[in-house]
């Protein structure tokens, strides 16, 4: 089994009013120095077989078909490298 | 025989209904299209709903792209089938790549829901030959992803050859030079976010009207269709 993680994110020079209202937020939270935010997402894909070049192409052919709208955005796709990597609850305490 | 417009539903379509209620009102015949099935039923044009098909998952219009009744109306669409997409039909049109651009994020996060002042830019699609260039008309809008963006070669293109087919007069959502509707090379497909189909009737059109500034989009393609 290849886990292959697809991040998809707008592009650069396109406007980001979700990144700006998060990035607007932060101040009135006492974060000081936030320059920029820009808001994503993050797919997770499981695919039969070996985690290799072939599994990466077949998410990319994924991304570039469905998960990303390329007039619009831009994606990158890798391997999960870890359970470390994956989003987990904080540690208690 | 009277012109067969189709309208499709789409899982999360809100202004099907009204959409064949603007069609019956002008006295076309209203045919409606589900999106599982690939079968036109012989319509002569077609629209596509606003709503939130596939409930916006992923992104507007992403999924619905891929419905079986969008594969026969995109083969059709580059045959010369005239489409119009209304909000999130435009997303779809979009999406399909049978319009160019993308519609993103409003500016400012809202959702926006008005009648709104236009200006029709262009009489020569299939869906605007009833008004006149520059024509000041009064339509719903009603989205929260609705601000047109493209590259600025795109846009450029889109101006030169005239098919901007109708711009804000005062640009509530920050779309790209004040875009509110595009058409395709031919003039067959056009899209844009504000509701004509909401604006056909005294009673329920804008208030104080205009309140049926949307009907020519709806007489344009009868006759259109009647003369052909």
């Amino acid at each position: 089994m290849a886990r292959v993680v697809v991040d998809v994110m707008l592009k650069p020079e396109i406007l980001d009013p979700q990144g700006q209202a998060v990035q607007r937020a932060l101040p009135r939270l006492g974060f000081d120095g936030i320059v920029d935010v820009r808001q994503g997402k993050r797919f997770e894909i499981e695919l039969d077989g070996p985690a290799d070049e072939a599994a990466l192409a077949r998410a990319r052919e994924i991304a570039d078909k469905l998960l990303a709208n390329t007039v619009i955005e831009q994606y990158a796709v890798r391997f999960d490298p870890a359970e470390a990597d994956r989003v987990t609850e904080p540690a208690a305490g | 025989m009277s012109a067969r417009v189709g309208v499709v539903t789409f899982p999360g379509s809100q202004d099907d209904q009204d959409a064949l209620r603007a069609v019956e009102l002008v006295g076309a015949e209203p045919i409606a299209l589900w999106h599982r099935e690939r079968d036109l039923r012989q319509v002569d044009a077609v629209v596509l709903p606003g709503g939130f098909s596939y409930g916006d998952y992923l992104r507007a219009g992403a999924i619905a792209r891929f419905s079986p009744v969008m594969e026969t109306i995109v083969a059709g669409a580059r045959e010369g089938l005239p489409v119009l997409g209304i909000c999130n039909g435009f997303q779809v049109l979009c999406e399909s790549h049978l319009l160019p651009g993308a519609l993103i994020r409003n500016g400012g996060m809202l959702f926006i829901n008005r009648d709104q002042r236009l200006r029709v830019d262009s009489v020569s699609t299939a869906w605007t030959a009833d008004y006149t260039a520059g024509q000041q008309i009064l339509i719903p809008i009603k989205n929260g992803e609705g601000r047109y963006t493209a590259d600025e070669h795109t846009l450029d293109e889109l101006e030169a050859e005239g098919r901007v087919v109708v711009r804000y007069l005062d640009n509530p959502n920050g779309s790209a030079r004040d875009i509110a509707g595009i058409a395709n090379a031919a003039g067959n497909v056009v899209g844009l976010m504000p509701h004509p189909e909401h604006a056909v009737e005294e009673l329920t059109g804008p208030y104080p009207g205009p309140a049926t500034d949307g009907l020519p989009f709806f007489t344009s393609i009868l006759k259109r269709l009647v003369a052909a």
